[in-house]
Parts: C-alpha cells; sequence; structure tokens
C-alpha cells in the first residue's frame, strides 16, 4: 500500500497548500466564477487527505482498492481541483477551463465528466448519505477501503446529514470517516450581537451547539482537531485508518479558519462566494510567496 | 384478479436474488405496505432498514450502486417523487446510477390515506428528468417482467407500482420491451391511450363504446420513458380524435406526452381524462375512480360526449 502513498514530509505538504491556494485565487480570478472561503478553509485538509492519507492511483482512478473521498460541500470544488491538479489527475493548466463550457471542471463536481471523483455533490447535505453507502458497498465487497466524506459546518444544518448520522453506526461502517471543516462561517448566517465575538464577522453555524455531544449520542467517535495543523490532521487520519475495519464510524470535527492562507480573505464571510479580483490574485501571489518555502507557489 | 402489483414485485425480488447475490433492497420503514417485508424474510442479509429517512436510503442506495450493486428502493411513490426528489435528481439521475425505485402505493387508489400520500403528479415530475426510466406496469404479468428486465439493465428505474389488485390484461409469457407502446383493441373512430392499472378499466370503456356503435381503439403505453414516439403518432394518424385516460393529474403525465406527441406530428384533437388539477383525497377506490371519472362507465360517457360534439 505505501506505494500509493508518497513520502511528502510535512514541510512539503504546507508549500503544496501554498501552491493550492495560489491555484484557487488564480482560477477564480480567472474564471469570475467560484468560491474561495471554503476552498481554503479546507486545503490544509485536502493536501494532507490526496498527499498522505488517501490510497489512491491519479493514473489509475477507477482502482477497485482506492479510499473514497466525497467532497459533500461540492461549492468548494476549486480546491479539490486544485490538489487534484497537483497529485497529477490533470494538469494544472485545466484549472483555467474552470466553469467554461464544455469542461470537466464544472462549479460542482461531477463525476460523470471528471475521472477521480467518487461523488458528483453540489446540493448540499447529500455526500455523507453517499459515503455511507459506498463504505456499506466496500466492505460488502471485502475491498480494504475507506471512505472520507468532508462536510462543510454550515453544510450539516441539512436535515439528510442526520439521516445518515443516525443511520451509519447500524450498520458498524468504521470504514466511513466524516470531515467536518469548521470554518466557523457559512454563506450570510447569523449576525453577531453588539458586543459577540465569534471566529470570523458572523455567528458560528452551531453556535450554542456541543457537536461533539450530538455525535456522540448518535454513536460516533469525534476527533477534534486544529484542520490547519498537519501533525493533528495525519494523527487523526491514522487513528481512523486503525479503526477501518471496527463499527464505529468517526467524525473529525476539524477546526478552520475561513478563506486561510491569506491576510485579506480570513474569517470574512463575504469571501464564501466572493470572485477574486486580478488585482487580489496578485496579492496572494506576493503573500503566498513571502512565506517561507514560498517559491514553490511559482 | 392475481396479485397485486407489490406482491408480484416483492416476489419477482426474490426470484432474482436468487439468481444474483447483488440485488438488495433499501427499505425507509414501509416493508409491511410495500411487501418488500417478504423479501426481507426471504433474503435477510440483502435487506437493509434505513429508517423513516427516504432521502437518506436515496443517497446510500446510490452509494453502493457504485460498487455494482443493484439495489431496489422501497417506499411510497410520494416520498421519491416528492420528499426525496433532490437526491432522486442529484445522486441518483444526474449520475445515471444503477437504482431502482419501487414506487408503491402510487396514483389515487392509496389505501384511503389521503391527499399527502396520494401520488397523481409522480409522471409528471420524473418525465422531467433526464435519464430516468419510467414504467408503469398495466397487471402482474406485465410487473414482473418490468421488475426483472429494470433489474438487469444499467441505469436509474422509477417503477410505478400500485397497491391493489386488478384484472389481468396479459397472459403470463408476456415480455416487457422498453419504449414499446402495445395496441390492445383496434379502432377506426377514437384512439383511447392508457397506462398502468388505468388500461384495463380503459379497455373495459372501449367495449361500452362499441356496443353504443363506436369504434374505440386502445393503445397501452408502459414505458412512459423513453417511448416509440413514432409509434403513437402513427397510431394517433389513423384516427381523428385521440383520448387519454390515466390514473394522474392531466398536467403533465401521460397526456401531456401523448398531446406532445400528437401535435408536433399529426395534429388532432387530444381530451386528457385523468385528476384535474386538485389533490387527492381519503375515500374508498371505487367512490375516487367514479369522482375523477375514470370508471369504464364514466370514461365512455365522456367519449360518447367527445364523439358527439364533434
Amino acid at each position: 500500500m505505501a506505494a500509493e502513498i508518497p513520502a511528502a514530509d510535512t514541510a512539503d505538504l504546507e508549500a503544496l497548500a501554498r501552491r493550492g491556494r495560489l491555484y484557487v485565487m488564480e482560477t477564480v480570478a480567472h474564471s469570475g466564477a467560484g468560491h474561495v472561503g471554503g476552498p481554503l478553509s479546507a486545503m490544509d485538509l485536502l493536501v494532507a487527505l490526496y498527499f498522505r492519507v488517501l490510497r489512491i492511483r491519479p493514473g489509475e482512478p477507477d482502482w477497485a482498492e482506492r479510499d473514497r473521498f466525497i467532497l459533500s460541500k461540492g461549492h468548494s470544488s476549486v480546491g479539490l481541483y486544485a490538489v487534484m491538479a497537483l497529485r497529477g489527475y490533470f494538469g494544472a493548466e485545466e484549472l483555467q477551463t474552470f466553469d467554461a463550457g464544455g469542461s470537466r471542471l464544472q462549479g460542482h463536481p461531477d463525476m460523470l465528466l471528471l475521472p477521480g471523483l467518487d461523488a458528483s455533490t453540489g446540493s448540499l447535505g447529500q455526500g455523507l448519505a453517499i459515503g455511507l453507502g459506498i463504505a456499506m458497498g466496500t466492505r460488502r465487497r471485502g475491498l480494504p477501503s475507506h471512505t472520507f466524506v468532508m462536510l462543510g459546518d454550515g453544510e450539516i444544518q441539512e436535515g439528510q446529514v442526520w439521516e445518515t448520522v443516525h443511520v451509519a453506526p447500524r450498520y458498524g461502517t468504521g470504514n466511513l470517516t466524516a470531515i467536518v471543516d469548521c470554518n466557523g462561517l457559512q454563506q450570510f448566517g447569523w449576525p453577531l450581537e453588539p458586543g459577540e465575538e465569534h471566529r470570523g464577522n458572523r455567528r458560528d453555524p452551531w453556535s450554542g451547539t456541543n457537536l461533539r455531544g450530538v455525535f456522540e449520542a448518535f454513536g460516533w467517535k469525534v476527533l477534534e482537531i486544529d484542520g490547519h495543523d498537519f501533525g493533528e490532521i495525519l494523527a487523526a487520519c491514522d487513528e481512523v485508518r486503525a479503526g477501518s475495519a471496527g463499527t464505529i464510524p468517526t467524525v473529525i470535527l476539524a477546526r478552520t479558519v475561513k478563506g486561510r492562507g491569506l491576510t485579506f480573505t480570513e474569517g470574512r464571510s463575504e469571501w464564501h462566494a466572493r470572485v477574486a479580483t486580478a488585482a487580489e490574485a496578485d496579492a496572494a501571489r506576493v503573500e503566498l510567496a513571502d512565506l517561507p518555502g514560498g517559491d514553490d507557489a511559482r | 384478479m392475481t396479485s397485486s402489483q407489490r406482491e408480484v414485485w416483492a416476489d419477482t425480488l426474490i426470484e432474482l436474488a436468487d439468481e444474483n447475490p447483488d440485488v438488495l433492497v433499501f427499505d425507509a420503514d414501509l416493508a409491511t405496505s410495500t411487501r418488500a417485508d417478504r423479501f426481507a424474510a426471504a433474503h435477510p442479509d440483502r435487506f437493509f432498514q434505513m429508517g423513516i429517512a427516504e432521502q437518506g436510503m436515496v443517497g446510500t442506495a446510490a452509494g453502493i450502486s457504485l460498487l455494482g450493486y443493484v439495489p431496489w428502493l422501497s417506499s411510497f411513490g410520494v416520498f421519491f417523487t416528492h420528499r426525496a426528489l433532490d437526491q432522486v435528481r442529484m445522486a441518483v439521475a444526474q449520475t445515471h446510477a444503477n437504482v431502482k425505485i419501487g414506487a408503491a402505493y402510487t396514483g389515487l387508489q392509496a389505501g384511503l390515506s389521503g391527499k399527502t400520500h396520494v401520488d397523481i403528479q409522480d409522471l409528471a415530475i420524473m418525465r422531467a428528468m433526464p435519464g430516468m426510466t419510467i414504467l408503469a406496469p398495466a397487471d402482474a404479468a406485465e410487473c414482473a417482467a418490468m421488475t426483472r428486465w429494470a433489474t438487469g439493465t444499467q441505469g436509474p428505474v422509477y417503477l410505478r407500482l400500485s397497491r391493489e389488485s386488478g384484472p389481468d390484461v396479459f397472459g403470463p409469457d408476456y415480455v416487457f420491451e422498453p419504449r414499446r407502446v402495445i395496441l390492445l383493441r383496434e379502432g377506426t373512430e377514437v384512439l383511447l391511450v392508457s397506462t398502468g392499472q388505468q388500461t384495463a378499466r380503459t379497455l373495459a370503456a372501449a367495449e361500452l363504446l362499441g356496443e353504443d356503435g363506436i369504434s374505440a381503439g386502445v393503445l397501452h403505453v408502459p414505458s412512459i420513458k423513453p417511448v416509440d414516439e413514432a409509434a403513437i403518432a402513427a397510431v394517433a394518424a389513423a384516427v381523428p380524435i385521440v383520448v387519454t385516460v390515466e390514473e394522474h393529474t392531466v398536467i403533465g403525465g401521460l397526456g401531456g406526452l401523448v398531446a406532445e406527441i400528437v401535435t408536433a406530428n399529426v395534429p388532432r384533437p387530444v381530451i386528457r381524462i385523468g385528476i384535474e388539477d386538485t389533490w387527492g383525497e381519503s375515500a374508498p377506490n371505487a367512490w375516487l375512480l367514479e369522482r375523477h371519472g375514470l370508471t369504464p362507465e364514466r370514461i365512455a360517457e365522456r367519449v360518447r360526449r367527445v364523439w358527439n360534439a364533434e
């Protein structure tokens, strides 16, 4: 199995994530479409998954024994495409076709168009149910595959998510892991009360709710991590992999920052679906290049 | 009278599962109504209870289908075409997933359960979904044949099942062919087009019209989508008036389908008999069929009026 996992060290992952963030800004600026905040908050998780966690073969995307990954928060597609390009599913130049007519890189991921996608997503709340079906199916086939589903913290306000949260433990799918990108902001959300402070400029989607307790009450194992700390991400993924043959599904509540990585996008709800200008893409180039190892972003 | 479609559906799935280990059934806690409980008893390791959670069930079935399994879904039609429609759309139809929807209790006759459970818009809704195959069996033999065909054919299928038993239209050697329309009765003056269990009542109406000296043909459309448009146009071209009859709203279902084809090919008056733009209600089946003009006598009466007005 090790052959499928490149031996990138953490420094490599940080450089890859910087490049991924730059790809996001350049792609959105070029196409005049897409989302920024979510792809940037999820970038470190995506890079860790595609370069260190997922057992995949980019040159053989239908490999039966592969792990599966579903981006249930499909509007963060630009982030996924950026990482898939870095990982070698297609050339980075194809990112320029994002959202253009005839492109394989649709605004929301389309599994019929782009090899390597394990589900089509976009209408929120649906990916976890699909992931449960895949996890049940791979286990029934005797495959070693683990299925990871990334959801947004705003997304899990959708009722369908909780239908699957309820059912998955009944089918003993230890090979199913939900990763919630808890970036604390949704598209509009709720305004902050005077004097109230949250991580972003709007109230957290689950303010006042004990998410860990809710998942645990449904029978899930819960891991809480810093979604920008590669050490914590990889340790959590090692832990869920170790439980893959078991009967308890895991949710990783990954605390992240919306728009992470650029001073002008971090923690700003308006960057949920704002399009970057050419000047902002230039600013991103400067900021990401100024960081240690930033030359990789060129 | 033979077995009801839901019984035939479940029993056929048991046979198919005997032959094919990849045939599975997912249920949203209506198995005793849909008769999927028979499958659960026969193949407990291939029956998955998903709780009263149709949206999750549809998504999970789409997921497991990607591993080569053939999941059949068990619930009432309304809970697919209304409650879980977005999941049917995105997870099943848009990905052309190999998911088979066993839509029970469709049409007017939903066991006295009223407007919340009556599904008289399903054909209109599902017809608008690209890539979806929509089948409506007339009787037990056709239901069994469709269940068998759908299981062996790649892609999403919506099977419109009736709760009640009905008269046999076809013999046990019936073979289902997709797209095919079936001219059950020749007629030169009026063509009655029907689908599902309504076809038996429509045939009886044609008999009554014949007694009155009106020559009425009956065309059965078992495959609402895809359908042999040229065949429908050809049969319609041979008569002056076309009448569609369906246990469904007159908007967008069989009537809509036939009107679209006839107006584009052989302009003829198309009279649509079905549920006018209204909701269902709780009432005995016979009362509902009478109220909406779907008994043989009421169909014949309506056609006579149309014929005499021409």
